[in-house]
């Protein structure tokens, strides 16, 4: 099952040029791009772990391509998500943010159901991933 | 981005290297170049040369005649004060408007902000300062510093690999230009042979002649609505060669900052005899031969020349 967070998740997956392209407009719009890698996709787990830190004063895409290759060599079995925050006073949030990078197989989600009482029904989901221990949650074995 | 077939977007037969001269205002960037610096003869030569050479370069890869971009990073040797961040500024801007960088920034670093003080702090403030200068021009200011033979557990070597890869590997991203004095960017060539071989343009900036440092003086004085009375301008031909005589000559810098002793002078005999009388534009603008002639200098050249006679 694809996972489908973010903007672009319904398209297929950008190409490094469009990343790069992506890249580039958030820099001009002067927002600070961020890398973050995690192999737990849960829609609710928004503490996805930095790749360096935010980056704040560059001017050009290949600055932050640079970063993505070294992450996507070290992390290519993740999900990788570039993010860009707007820090102007009154934003001060993400203003966009896409997956760059997703594991070759996406094993998808498990709904449960939990009976409460008079016959109400309470759901969470749980992906299939997040079942194995972190760290080798995407590599084939 | 470039996955149009080659039938459609068939190069141009010809390219008029006039018009895209003109077009893209290298020619201005040269002629404010020769307007602005005063000497530096054999250096703007040189420019107007890898300048051509950028445009003819573009010119090939407009008619799909070059695959690869060539290599800029440049070495500027010289003495102290001989404009060499200057050049290095326009330098960005001519790369810019050749298209040979993209974004046409300028960053100027020193070993500090390149070396880190402990163990894996180095490679982070290296990249950090790359990835700043992605897209420009990095300008590393009296490089030599980065490699210490005396200490062979100095970081500067780590910073030197990661710069002389990314070097290799983003020519296309970013272009280096390293500066220091000649003598000791040469011993800085010779133990890291990497850098020599990466980099394809050395240019080296000759000291300014006394009439040269002069025209460089009435020039900073003009921009800040300055001028030298005649007799101050004489003096100054006599500062500059008593000052050239004496250690720690910086070129155009020294003469940058006896001029701003001569403007704080200036300020203080326009107050101390302000009493009771008003002042004009013209007193407000001028410095006079005093001004100049209280300096140090001549007092040093004066009992030098005493010990000597």
């Amino acid at each position: 099952m694809r996972l489908t967070q973010g903007c672009f998740s319904f398209l297929p997956d950008l190409t490094d040029d469009q990343i790069r392209a992506q890249v580039q407009y958030a820099i001009d719009n002067g927002w600070a791009v961020n890398i973050e890698f995690t192999d737990d996709p849960h829609p609710r787990n928004t503490y996805w772990e930095m790749w360096g830190l935010p980056m704040f004063d560059i001017r050009d895409a290949a600055a932050v391509m640079m970063e993505f290759t070294e992450c996507r060599k070290v992390y290519g079995d993740r999900y990788i998500r570039i993010s860009a925050f707007d820090a102007s006073h009154g934003w001060e949030s993400v203003k966009l943010s896409f997956i760059a990078n997703r594991p070759k197989e996406e094993p998808g989600f498990d709904l449960r159901r939990t009976e409460g009482a008079g016959r109400s029904i309470r759901y969470t989901t749980h992906a299939y991933a997040a079942q194995r221990p972190q760290g080798p949650r995407y590599t084939s074995s | 981005m470039t996955a149009l077939p080659n039938a459609i977007s068939e190069p141009p037969a010809t390219i008029d290297l006039q018009e895209e001269f003109a077009e893209l205002g290298v020619d201005e960037v040269l002629k404010a170049l020769d307007a602005e610096l005063v000497g530096l003869v054999p250096v703007k030569t040189r420019i107007r040369e890898i300048a051509a050479l950028l445009l003819v370069e573009r010119a090939r890869q407009k008619l799909g005649l070059a695959s690869e971009p060539p290599t800029l990073h440049m070495s500027f040797t010289g003495n102290p004060g001989t404009g060499k961040t200057t050049v290095a500024l326009r330098m960005a801007d001519i790369l810019h408007r050749l298209g040979f960088v993209r974004r046409g920034q300028l960053v100027s670093v020193t070993r500090d902000d390149l070396v880190g003080q402990y163990i894996g702090h180095t490679a982070p403030k290296t990249k950090e300062v790359l990835k700043k200068a992605m897209g420009g021009v990095l300008f590393i200011d009296e490089a030599y510093y980065l490699y210490r033979p005396e200490n062979e557990r100095d970081y500067g070597q780590e910073a030197i690999e990661i710069l002389l890869q990314v070097m290799e590997n983003q020519r296309g991203d970013l272009v280096v230009i390293l500066a220091g004095y000649a003598e000791r960017m040469e011993r800085f060539f010779t133990s890291n042979p990497g850098f020599r071989s990466r980099i394809a343009h050395h240019i080296d900036f000759p000291d300014y002649r006394d009439d040269e440092l002069l025209a460089i003086g009435e020039k900073i004085l003009a921009e800040q609505n300055y001028r030298l009375s005649e007799a101050a301008r004489a003096a100054l031909g006599r500062y500059i060669v008593a000052r050239k005589a004496q250690p720690h000559f910086a070129n155009a810098r020294s003469i940058r900052n006896a001029l701003d002793r001569a403007r704080l002078r200036q300020a203080n005999r326009l107050v101390a005899g302000s009493a009771g009388r008003r002042v004009t534009a013209e007193a407000l603008m001028t410095i006079e031969a005093e001004d100049v002639l209280a300096s140090r200098v001549f007092a040093q050249a004066a009992t030098t020349e005493a010990s000597h006679g």
